[in-house]
């Protein structure tokens, strides 16, 4: 803009659209500098740089081992927690009755504490993948059948009239209308249920499992390994924002419609 | 009632049974309590085949609801509403409705969307029916938007757009909820001009519904001026105005006349004819 220091302006630009990197990798510098500086001890609080050194301590096989553990736990846990939630949705959205007897349940299984519900799941279940997904599926589902049915729901009336003019039959006015028009609602319930799904994993390979990211974390901590359940602990984050991220594509990919508007005036 | 069904993609064919809508003593209310006020109360009016009848009046008077029980969307609280002389009890095949603010979906392309009637109404569509729906979208001058999606049309394109979807299972009548009240002005005059072509060229009886006196006028044969709620009605007149309509039309005395008569009834609302 500024015609007289385009230099100067650029630099502010830049400085500016990058602002957030800045700030993270000005943190993760002071991060460091308190821990050289203050002889923190690696048990309390490990550098970055010990971090980074433990991550790559622990063998590539391994983490994939413990990654493909938790990310097949949740995975499945969230595509059983979207396959209840969607029929779940349509059937409350369909018939009031059914809304008034199923919410309060929901709303009960949702405000039980999942972490204290994990024991006896296991105790149920047994040690195995089955319960690992329902704790999974009990922490995710919530959020996506609230998004669901509220989205249908808030369809135009006008859009359920010209179902009604063309004596359309139900399913197709929530096939081809109620649906459609929720997506925007059922992806942000998708957003919020896939973090929570890594969550349900970890909780679920706390109170029992061999492997995992979640039962890493645990394990180092217990050897007193502290940069290396940072080390897992920063890997489960970085997982956790790359599904987030890939709910978003897949979004932007198949339902560009749906993303908010762009002026395109 | 499904004869209209079988030739819905072989063009715009007029049907020789003559549409005729009536309203015998229609009233409504939402409410059914006993003493409950009415939305709408004693309405009459019989629209001839391919009549093009506009209904005006303040808002909240009832305007919509009397579209929506001739619609067979509601059924009327007193009264009857009766088409082909058989009474509307549910929506009807023959009926087509423009809605407000064009109501176009917007998952759909353009071309979609003009072919969601029967999508929605069978679960499939022909090359046929694709063939009229390219038609339709060419007679209101969209085929270079056909496969853009609604967002990306003017309002005023979006509700060309909602017409013609209207008109794609060839309807007899044609009803219009305030189709371009979220138009600007002059996109406005000049859509109306566009309704008056097709409606020249594919006659259907038609019941507009709209708050700007001036769009009554310059579109229908007669008009209907409700009162404000409950409404009922305080006059028909009949808009003895020269065919085809232009902008000359807009200027000519009469039609001046006209208008001030109608704003004399809402403005006085004390005094029907």
């Amino acid at each position: 803009m500024n015609q007289t220091r385009p230099l100067k302006s650029w630099i502010l630009h830049q400085a500016n659209r990058f602002a957030p990197a800045f700030f993270f990798i000005g943190l993760v510098i002071l991060w460091q500098l308190v821990c050289q500086l203050g002889n923190v001890p690696n048990y309390i609080l490990p550098s970055p740089s010990a971090i980074i050194s433990a991550f790559f301590d622990v063998e590539f096989s391994r983490w994939m081992t413990h990654l493909w553990a938790t990310l097949r736990v949740a995975l499945m846990g969230f595509v059983l927690s979207i396959c209840i939630a969607l029929p779940l949705s349509i059937g409350m959205m369909r018939s009031e009755l059914m809304n008034r007897v199923l919410y309060p349940a929901l709303i009960v299984i949702q405000s039980t504490p999942v972490v204290a519900v994990a024991p006896l799941i296991i105790v149920l279940l047994g040690t195995d993948d089955p319960s690992r997904v329902l704790i999974t599926c009990l922490i995710t589902f919530f959020p996506l059948v609230v998004s669901t049915t509220t989205g249908m729901l808030e369809t135009p009336p006008e859009m359920i009239e010209l179902s009604q003019s063309l004596r359309a039959p139900r399913y197709r006015e929530t096939w081809q209308i109620r649906i459609p028009y929720a997506i925007p609602h059922i992806f942000s319930g998708l957003r919020v249920s896939i973090t929570l799904a890594i969550i349900g994993a970890v909780v679920a390979e706390f109170v029992a499992a061999e492997e995992g990211l979640g039962y890493f974390i645990q394990f180092s901590t217990s050897f007193f390994k502290i940069p290396q359940a940072f080390a897992g602990l920063i890997f489960l984050s970085v997982i956790s924002l790359l599904l987030f991220k890939s709910i978003q594509w897949i979004q932007a990919w198949w339902f560009p419609w749906s993303l908010p508007k762009k002026k395109t005036a | 009632m499904d004869n209209v069904l079988e030739n819905t993609s072989d063009g715009i064919s007029d049907d020789e049974k003559a549409a005729y809508v009536s309203m015998k003593g229609v009233g409504h209310k939402y409410d059914p309590r006993p003493d409950a006020p009415m939305v709408v109360q004693d309405i009459d009016l019989d629209i001839h085949r391919h009549e093009f009848v506009a209904v005006v009046g303040p808002s909240g008077c009832g305007k919509s609801t009397l579209l929506r029980m001739v619609a067979g969307l509601l059924i009327p609280f007193h009264g009857q509403v009766s088409v082909f002389n058989l009474p509307v009890t549910e929506p009807r095949d023959d009926v087509g409705i423009v809605f407000q603010k064009a109501n176009l979906l917007p998952w759909l392309t353009v071309r979609k969307n003009v072919l969601f009637p029967l999508k929605h109404k069978y679960g499939r569509y022909s090359a046929n029916d694709e063939k009229r729906a390219n038609e339709l979208l060419e007679m209101a001058g969209l085929t270079q938007f056909a496969d853009k999606m609604p967002d990306e049309l003017s309002g005023g394109m979006q509700q060309r757009v909602g017409i013609i979807r209207a008109l794609l299972l060839n309807p007899d009548i044609l009803l219009m909820d305030e189709p371009f009240s979220a138009l600007d002005a002059l996109t406005r005059e000049q859509i109306g001009f566009d309704l008056l072509d097709i409606w020249k060229e594919h006659p259907k009886t038609v019941l507009f519904i709209t708050h700007s006196i001036s769009e009554a006028v310059l579109l229908a044969d007669r008009i209907l001026v409700m009162s404000k709620r409950p409404g009922t009605v305080l006059d028909l007149i009949n808009v003895d105005l020269p065919r085809p309509r232009s902008q000359k039309t807009i200027n000519s005395p009469r039609f001046a006349e006209l208008t001030d008569l109608i704003r004399g009834h809402i403005y006085e609302p004390n005094t029907p004819a």
